[in-house]
């Protein structure tokens, strides 16, 4: 059993113009100490997707269907309180997109995460700020600037301190919504060394949301690639990267330039992703699919294993890709 | 894209002619002080963000200028097209001495060097449509007195983007258009004025991963067909690495190495460098791992380190390298480095 199983999960957000499906169907697992990697171009679903684990939809955001355990626990149809004591933060936490540029700024660092701690644990406050300080010593910040301000930090600083924040409760999930986007390079590859040796040291298991595709190849064991509110295709990161089988993941891949590779062109794929309110019929991917027949518009592929064990994909084509064809070429 | 990128590949850039020569460019800011600060100093700090850069560009060819944030590299490229005036130093573009142009002369130079945003939104008026939003430099310059006056170069400049047919692009609104569409048109509005020289600062960074590769390939095969040469600043090294024919890498206001890609990817000399191209996230998990990285942070463009401005980060630091600024040396080839490590290790 893995620490974390989502089935089908469906989650809409309800609007004047109908039903956006951020999230539709959705299936996937997150094993005890180790990392799932959600990719995918902007406005595809991850961020939905993640606050639908956390059960912090906005007013207008829906449930549709699905299960999603922890332990072997129904999570998703708990009581909100008992979810909000015994779930949120305490067992998975977040750390939200762009959340570096949401601390307080008048208040102290080091109080917001003691407040932080307050929140979900009953402690004095004198405790309460060794374990801020010892959180800050953690995640690389000397705990003597736990009286500064956030204008005092660095970016990277600012980032640092909030997955200290996101560690106050002990959580065994971190869930991480483009955590280093606004980073520079060196500053990511810094916090991103930060976070494996965290999880190395304290067990945690991590789903990391980002478009970046080389940062899950190299911090990632796993990766679910979203494609208009659906997960295309799913493996561990070998299976995917070295043999995808669905025609959006493969373009996906091919996109990111690798920078010891010989010299070639950067290539990219055409198209852009459909409106989530009246997605294409059939498979949502088929407008921008060089190999889409009739069968694709028609039919919307089931979610599948492919090859190996634990490689699924949404492809009603995957074995033509599976034998090696350059989908992309020309 | 495959058709670009087919094309792409077989062209490999000839070092020639020389387009322009930038000499000891020197971009200084005031720094704000309050009123007992101001009456303590007679010698108010400056914020170097362009200090004594020295290059050539040669004609046609791809130069990417990469570094991190504030390491100077769109001061550069304002002071390199005047849209800032340097601190001192000098720019000549074709022989010109463009730092010695008045503003006549200087708008005329204009037509042949033009500029790409990031930001291909904030850039673009929304209520014009692309066939207005491209002509308007034509009408600055005078070169066009309409919007229709300019209808043929603008249909030959959507075709040059690959907006093919144009017509059916000529009167659609930003919002209308893909984020890599959108930067076609920036790109679209550039060549315009058939101009030599583009700067394109970081034109993809806000683009999905998915069509960077268009936009880029686009300014490749630009520079390779009609002999626009190209600045690329950014701060992606991997696509650097596929896009450029050279790379200078800037750190702290200086350039600190320059050569081809392949030099500054398969052999950096200098310490930050190696670093950058180790920081870089490669898609392909055998690739395990965080390599490690340089310490610290980058020290403020007010007070930058004595010596080599890397010596506080850098993992080889020497006693010179704490006194001594290194020189800007050639090495093989065109590969040039300011590195005491490099030059006590070439004897
Ligand atoms: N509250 C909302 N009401 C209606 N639609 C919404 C709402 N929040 C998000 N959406 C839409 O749901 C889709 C998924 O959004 P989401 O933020 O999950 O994408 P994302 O993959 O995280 O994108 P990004 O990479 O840009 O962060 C988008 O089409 C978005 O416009
Ligand atoms: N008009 C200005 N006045 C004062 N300081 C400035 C001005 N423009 C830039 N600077 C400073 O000069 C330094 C270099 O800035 P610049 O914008 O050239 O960096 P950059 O390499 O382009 O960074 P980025 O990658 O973030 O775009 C920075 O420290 C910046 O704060
Ligand atoms: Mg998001
Ligand atoms: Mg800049």
């Amino acid at each position: 059993m893995a620490l974390l199983e989502v089935r089908d999960l469906k989650m809409y957000y309800r609007t004047l113009r109908g039903h956006v499906r951020a999230v539709d169907s959705v299936s996937f697992d997150i094993e005890r100490g180790k990392a799932l990697g959600v990719a995918g171009e902007s406005g595809c679903g991850k961020s939905s997707m993640a606050s639908a684990v956390l059960r912090l939809l906005p007013s207008n955001g829906e449930y549709h269907g699905g299960v999603i355990t922890m332990d072997g626990e129904d999570i998703l149809h708990m009581p909100e309180e008992a979810f909000r004591q015994n779930v949120r933060w305490s067992k998975i936490s977040m750390v939200f997109q762009g959340a570096m540029n949401a601390l307080n700024p008048v208040h102290r660092v080091g109080e917001q995460i003691v407040e932080a701690i307050l929140q979900h644990e009953k402690m004095s406050h004198e405790r309460a700020v060794e374990r801020a300080e010892g959180l800050l010593d953690l995640v690389g910040i000397n705990p003597k600037r736990f009286g500064e301000y956030p204008h005092e930090f660095s970016g990277g600083m600012k980032q640092r301190a909030v997955i200290a924040m996101s560690l106050a409760c002990h959580p065994s999930l971190i869930i991480a919504d483009e955590p280093t986007t606004a980073l520079d390079v060196m500053v990511q590859a810094q916090i991103l060394k930060a976070m494996a040796e965290l999880r190395a040291r304290l067990d945690l298991s991590m789903m990391l949301i980002t478009h970046d595709l080389s940062v899950i190849a190299q911090t990632c064991d796993s990766i679910a690639v979203m494609y208009a509110g659906k997960i295309v295709e799913y493996g561990s990161v070998y299976d995917v990267y070295g043999s995808p089988v669905h025609p959006y993941a493969m373009g996906l891949v091919e996109s990111f330039p690798n920078i010891h590779a010989e010299r070639s062109a950067v290539r990219s794929l055409p198209g852009f992703p459909p409106n989530l309110l009246a997605p294409p019929s059939g498979c949502r991917f088929h407008p921008r699919c060089p190999l889409a027949d009739e069968e694709c518009m028609r039919e919307d592929p089931p979610f599948r294993q492919i090859g190996t064990t634990g490689h699924m994909a949404a492809c009603h084509k995957a074995e033509i890709v599976q034998q090696g064809v350059d989908v992309w070429a020309q | 894209m495959g058709a670009v990128a087919a094309k792409a590949d077989k062209k490999q850039f000839q070092q020639g002619d020389v387009i322009m020569e930038v000499r000891n460019l020197t971009k200084y800011f005031p720094v704000r002080l309050s009123l007992v600060q101001s009456l303590r100093t007679d010698n108010p700090p400056v914020l170097k963000a362009v200090d004594d850069v020295s290059f050539d560009v040669y004609k046609g060819e791809v130069l990417g200028i990469v570094g991190e944030s504030g390491c100077g590299k769109t001061t550069l490229a304002r002071t390199m097209l005047r849209l800032t005036d340097a601190t001192s130093g000098s720019v000549n573009l074709e022989e010109v001495n463009v730092m010695g142009l008045n503003p006549l002369e200087m708008k005329n130079l204009r037509r042949k060097m033009q500029v790409i945003f990031q930001d291909p939104y904030e850039s673009m008026n929304p209520r014009m449509n692309v066939q207005t939003i491209i002509s308007e430099p034509l009408r600055i310059q005078g070169i066009a007195r309409t919007v229709h006056d300019a209808r043929d170069v603008v249909t030959s400049v959507l075709a040059d983007v690959e907006m093919i047919p144009p017509e059916e692009y000529m009167s659609r609104y930003p919002h209308e258009l893909s984020g890599g569409q959108r930067q076609r048109v920036a790109v679209a509005r550039a060549l315009a004025l058939d101009p030599d020289f583009i700067v394109a600062d970081e034109p993809v960074s806000m683009l999905d991963v998915s069509i960077r590769g268009e936009v880029l390939n686009l300014m490749l095969n630009l520079s390779r067909e009609k002999g626009v040469t190209f600045v690329y600043i950014t701060h992606d090294l991997a696509t650097a690495r596929h896009i450029c024919d050279r790379i200078a890498v800037m750190y702290l206001g200086k350039i600190v190495e320059m050569g081809t890609a392949e030099e500054i990817i398969r052999n950096p000399l200098h310490p930050y460098t190696t670093a950058l191209i180790g920081a870089v996230f490669v898609p392909d998990p055998t690739h395990r791992g965080i390599s490690e990285v340089l310490k610290g942070e980058i020290p403020s463009p007010v007070h930058p380190p004595a010596g080599c401005h890397l010596h506080p980060r850098c993992p080889y630091t020497m006693d010179i390298c704490k006194e001594v600024e290194p020189s800007f040396l050639l090495y093989e080839g065109t590969h040039q480095a300011a590195c005491h490590k490099a030059e006590k290790a070439r004897g």
